[in-house]
């Protein structure tokens, strides 16, 4: 098992070096590269540019420079914004909340409601249920979020006027109920394509598992059918369902970037295309970077849940 | 008796694979919305009498069926069905010329690392994990604010961060090909390492890789509208799917059709791609099949 986890870790490590990788030379290609923000400006000559690209070390070899700005990464300096000075990580960090929130309300409701589809529609194959629970879900998959949005937008807030139209409180309010009323919408729009995916591979799961051996073993010993579906089935079908929760990780992320912007949502997302519309580079990459490593411990923990929870992979 | 017997005649494997794609209703059905959507944005605006950029600020907001324009005008005057069929030329455009360069950047990286294995496979697939760390939007849209957005730079972003997934089909079909007599006998006449790649090993992965060719336009489409959508795809006044939804989010109370007409049309083309995907997934390869 520490074996397991050691090569794993290795193997992140190892992804988190390329990632950094790509996310350097991204930053390279920004127009004027990383002194876009002071090669836009009028006031700079290009005697001041030359001084600065010596005194922020951009004249260096490109290897050592990336060593230096990982090197940086790593302690937590992530650059500063072109918008207000802030610190990007702190930047990031208070928007991280309602993202979380966001995401992780979203994740509850596809997770119960993914898992309850698949299972019914595995354990009544080819039922009305079930043909209708799959081109459903396909259909969930092909609607844009944005567009989903939208609609939800048009017959929750503006026919029917159950629902605000978006924002996370209102001004001046913020008590729970209000918190909750704002987020039904956004997670809703953003559980709709997570939902779909969540039914689909419980579904398979669920068919792989009640076509096994030890689940005839155990009907023939007479065990009750829902104790089988339980304790033997249900168990066993859910254990690959961690590896979806890991990738599903980045869809989630991009959903909720998308939500965020049709719902005014003060996220993340919302952070990363406001910056991109402001070309707050320092900002944009340390999105870029911050999610990207969120994906990969993401991944990495699942992998190793996995492996605690069944003994069979730590081998593989 | 006569079907029984009919029945028990070996087909050819395309006769085969065809009676299995046509059990699949849906998948029929979505090949037929393509070839409508395709035809439609292609000979379409020739049969309307409205040009799709044609401002007409008197005729502002005109709700669909309300005269003349069909789906009615948007805020600028200009006919909503020529937009779509025009913004159709453009986005079906863009999921299939994509979907062609993530086919040919996957297929090579693919290929490259499931034949030679050892260093440079580790080295290539690391790096298609590496990219797909990065959720797909924020890379597209990361990259896309660094470039002079335009039909071209669209399409090539799309293509650059939709190609790993392929990539990781054709390298476990290739890994595991490159060990069959065929391949091997191939090696033992001399073929050089790039025939038998590209000549024999390819080829006979051609099944999983149409599948993941068609869900790839899928992608792409759906790519398309989002970044356009956010305003750094396809700019106005050309149309495209997307961008056509760029404004209807500020006119939903008054303009809702829109909003309705291009998502749907969106949300049928993606549909659409997905189940023949799905199609030609069960029809091609029986031992592939999802239960």
């Amino acid at each position: 098992m520490a074996r397991y986890v050691v090569n794993r870790l290795a193997q992140a490590i190892m992804l988190l070096v390329i990632v950094s990788g790509i996310g350097f030379a991204i930053l390279h290609m920004a127009p004027g590269g990383p002194l876009s923000q002071f090669a836009a400006s009028a006031q700079m000559t290009q005697e001041d540019l030359d001084r600065v690209t010596k005194q922020l070390g951009l004249d260096r070899p490109l290897p050592i420079q990336y060593l230096d700005w990982f090197g940086r990464m790593l302690k937590g300096d992530w650059g500063r914004s072109y918008r207000d000075g802030e610190a990007v990580l702190s930047v990031i960090s208070s928007h991280l909340g309602a993202t979380l929130e966001l995401m992780a309300t979203a994740t509850i409701i596809a997770v119960l409601l993914g898992c309850w589809i698949g299972i019914l529609g595995a354990l009544r194959r080819y039922s009305l249920f079930d043909m209708l629970a799959t081109v459903g879900g396909m259909i969930a998959l092909s609607i844009p979020t944005f567009w989903f949005g939208l609609v939800t937008i048009y017959v929750f807030s503006v026919k029917l006027g159950w629902l605000p139209a978006g924002n996370r409180q209102t001004v001046g309010d913020g008590s729970f109920l209000d918190l909750l009323h704002h987020l039904i919408a956004p997670a809703m729009v953003l559980a709709l394509v997570e939902t779909a995916m969540w039914g689909r591979f419980m579904r398979s799961s669920m068919l792989e598992v009640i076509n096994q051996d030890y689940i005839r073993t155990a009907r023939a010993k007479g065990m009750p059918e829902w104790r089988i579906l339980t304790v033997h089935a249900l168990r066993n079908a859910l254990l690959p369902m961690i590896t979806v929760a890991g990738l599903q990780f980045p869809t989630l992320l991009g959903g909720a970037l998308v939500a965020e912007t049709v719902f005014t949502w003060p996220g993340m997302g919302r952070l990363f295309l406001d910056s991109i519309g402001y070309r707050d580079y320092p900002v944009v990459m340390g999105i870029l970077m911050f999610s990207a490593t969120m994906v990969l411990i993401g991944s990495l923990l699942a992998d190793i849940f996995y492996a605690v929870v069944d003994p069979r992979i730590r081998v593989g | 008796m006569a079907t029984a017997a009919l029945s028990t005649v070996q087909l050819a494997p395309g006769q085969a694979a065809w009676r299995r794609f046509r059990r699949h209703r849906l998948a029929l059905a979505g090949a037929v919305i393509i070839l409508v959507l395709v035809l439609g944005s292609a000979f379409g605006p020739y049969l309307l009498p409205f040009d799709d950029t044609y401002i007409d600020i008197m005729k502002r907001f005109a709700p669909p069926l309300s005269g003349a324009h069909i789906l009615g005008t948007d805020e600028l005057g200009r006919d909503v069905l020529a937009r779509l069929m025009m913004g159709g030329r453009v986005s079906l455009s863009i999921g299939i010329v994509a979907m062609v360069i993530a086919m040919a950047v996957g297929i090579a990286v693919g290929a490259f690392a499931g034949f030679y294995g050892g260093v440079v496979g580790a080295v290539l697939m690391r790096l298609v994990d590496a990219v797909l760390c990065f959720p797909t939007i924020f890379l597209l849209l990361a990259l896309a604010a660094l470039t002079e957005p335009g039909l071209v730079t669209t399409t090539v972003l799309i293509a650059a961060t939709a190609w790993m997934a392929v990539a990781r089909v054709v390298e476990a079909q290739v890994r595991s090909l490159r060990e069959r007599e065929f391949a091997v006998a191939a090696l033992a006449f001399g073929s050089s390492n790039l025939r038998i790649m590209f000549r024999e090993l390819v080829p006979n992965a051609i099944a999983p890789i149409v599948v993941a060719a068609t869900l790839n336009v899928a992608k792409a489409i759906l790519l398309e509208s989002y970044v356009s959508y956010l305003g750094y795809g396809i700019q106005p006044p050309a149309a495209s799917w997307g961008n056509m939804l760029n404004n209807a989010q500020i006119y939903l109370t008054s303009a809702p059709w829109l909003a309705i007409a291009p998502g749907l049309a969106i949300t049928l083309a993606v549909t659409s791609f997905n189940f023949l995907g799905d199609g030609l997934r069960d029809a091609l390869d029986p031992r592939m099949n999802i239960p």
